[in-house]
């Protein structure tokens, strides 16, 4: 694995009214590596994995994607980053108007990137590598909970991005649809060599999938390393988040 | 950037003076403006696909047509009704056709047009784009490197800016039979009579002027539905509450700019 940086977030700070969420958070996240960001529930996990794609602004702080200053680009500008740094939402957020199938063409239709007969094969091609092979045209309501996510993945992955921002990518899911969408992560960082920063509160996935785990309390990062750094760490908060589990 | 945390004004220090009315009030009107412009600049460089426009253009007008027709021809005959059995205290029954023609077609025509859409559509749209933010659809499109303006507000607002005119001419044209209908039946007319006693005063430019504030009507439902849906927050509530807005604030707008258009194209004509 290199130690070159794909994300660098510095000093971030994010408030939504008067409330702060991030309150200085610096962190960077290695290329090809899994980064895992565990914390509590309104912890700010998943406002800091929105300022990786610009979705959210901050209020203070840079963010870095593969050597572009996020804050300096404009929308177009962002739209190409953001093609090569896909995004699976806590809610899977398939478009509730369209198949499966018609869901993981929108960025190639979109981005106009291939003729109809080539896109067919890459929207098949990424729905057989979450194992979704037959369900193009069904519904996203016609999904389960598991399966909308592992689509929204193909969706996700059909632009073949070299980073993944997962936002709880196994919340809500039973241990055996949780376990496949681990080892999807898992597989598309060895196979692919994706970068990867999982956000999540599951310990058992966050340990299956990560390369190093950062924790964030109360807005800040408290701990950064390996898992088993993680597991022998100090810090209170840390060991509390851990242990009670 | 667009996106529903870009239309929203951050908090600042010194605001505090403000009423929070007055400051949610100018917030809301800076977020239309700004995705108003946005929507412009889009819509010229890079406009959506075809496929986009003209399910909302059906959506918009051929969904809209029986309210709008339901509207317009119970209006013209409640108008030629009531003007009719006045009139005829003072022998001028005649004139009903003028008055309900000209009435309708210069002011009760566009607005109640107007209202029907903001109601209909206006809540459609606001609802649709509600559920799509909250659910993270829209930031879903950002995150795939497309625009949410390209791809939901520049179909909808080009979809009501078309329709809204077409919708009001057939309004006028249905409030008209709705008039004829009754003076007819009821006040014993001719309809040759009821129509070329309309034909001898309705001007070209009667016309212009209902369709003139049909378009800026379709504006600001447009953008009003447009704002509200992309902003919306606190889940399925925040959606109702979002749409309630919209139709509120549509009214409204429809309604008071009306007295102010109608000033304008006055002086313009």
């Amino acid at each position: 694995m290199t130690t070159e940086i794909h994300i660098r977030c510095r000093d971030l700070e994010k408030g939504f009214r008067d409330k702060a969420v991030l309150r200085g958070v610096t962190l960077d996240v290695r290329t090809g590596e899994t980064l895992v960001v565990l914390g509590g529930s309104g912890s700010g996990k998943s406002v800091l994995l929105k300022h990786m794609n610009a979705l959210l602004t901050p209020d203070a702080g840079t963010v870095e994607v593969e050597g572009t200053m996020l804050g300096a680009c404009s929308e177009e500008q962002l739209a190409r980053v953001r093609r090569n740094i896909a995004m699976l939402f806590q809610q899977a957020a398939l478009f509730d108007s369209l198949t499966v199938g018609e869901n993981v063409a929108y960025p190639l239709r979109e981005h106009r990137l291939c003729a109809e007969p080539e896109l067919r094969e890459r929207v098949r091609a990424a729905l057989d590598m979450v194992g979704l092979g037959s369900t193009e045209s069904l519904m996203p309501a016609e999904l389960s909970g598991g399966m909308r996510k592992r689509a929204a993945l193909a969706r996700a992955l059909v632009l073949e991005p070299r980073a993944v921002l997962y936002d709880e990518p196994t919340t809500g899911l039973d241990p055996v649809v949780a376990a496949k969408v681990n080892h999807l992560i898992r597989d598309l960082q060895r196979r692919l060599g994706l970068t990867g920063v999982v956000v999540t509160h599951d310990l058992g996935s966050a340990f299956f999938v990560a390369d190093r785990i950062a924790f964030l309390h109360e807005g800040r990062i408290r701990f950064v390393g390996p898992p088993a750094e993680a597991r022998a760490s100090a810090d209170p908060y840390l060991h509390e988040f851990l242990t009670a589990a | 950037m667009i996106g529903s945390e870009a239309l929203r004004t951050p908090t600042r220090g010194g605001r505090a003076a403000l009423p929070a009315g007055l400051v949610a009030f100018f917030d809301a009107v800076g977020g239309m403006a700004f995705l108003s412009g946005n929507a412009l600049r889009t819509a010229i460089r890079r406009p959506p696909e075809w496929r986009l426009i003209s399910e909302q253009l059906e959506q918009v007008g051929w969904r809209s047509l029986s309210i709008v027709n339901l509207t317009a021809v119970f209006t013209g005959m409640v108008l030629s009704l009531q003007l009719g059995s006045y009139l005829a205290r003072f022998g001028a029954k005649m004139f009903v056709s003028r008055i309900v023609g000209v009435s309708l077609v210069r002011e009760m025509g566009p607005v109640l047009t107007a209202l029907m859409i903001g109601g209909r559509v206006g809540a459609g749209i606001t609802a649709e784009l509600g559920s799509m933010t909250v659910t993270d659809q829209v930031d879903a499109i950002r995150a795939l490197g497309a625009s949410p303006v390209r791809n939901l507000v520049v179909p909808r607002l080009l979809a009501v800016l078309l329709m809204l005119p077409v919708l009001t001419i057939i309004g006028d044209l249905v409030g008209v039979l709705g008039g004829l209908l009754i003076g007819v039946t009821e006040l014993n007319l001719s309809a040759a009579f009821y129509v070329n006693s309309l034909l001898q005063v309705l001007l070209l430019e009667d016309v212009f002027s209902g369709l003139g504030k049909s378009v800026f009507f379709a504006y600001f439902i447009g953008a009003i539905a447009c704002y509200e849906g992309l902003t919306v927050t606190g889940g399925a509530d925040g959606v109702g509450r979002a749409t309630t807005r919209t139709v509120v604030a549509a009214s409204i707008t429809v309604l008071v700019s009306d007295f102010f258009l109608t000033k304008l194209f006055m002086i313009a004509t």
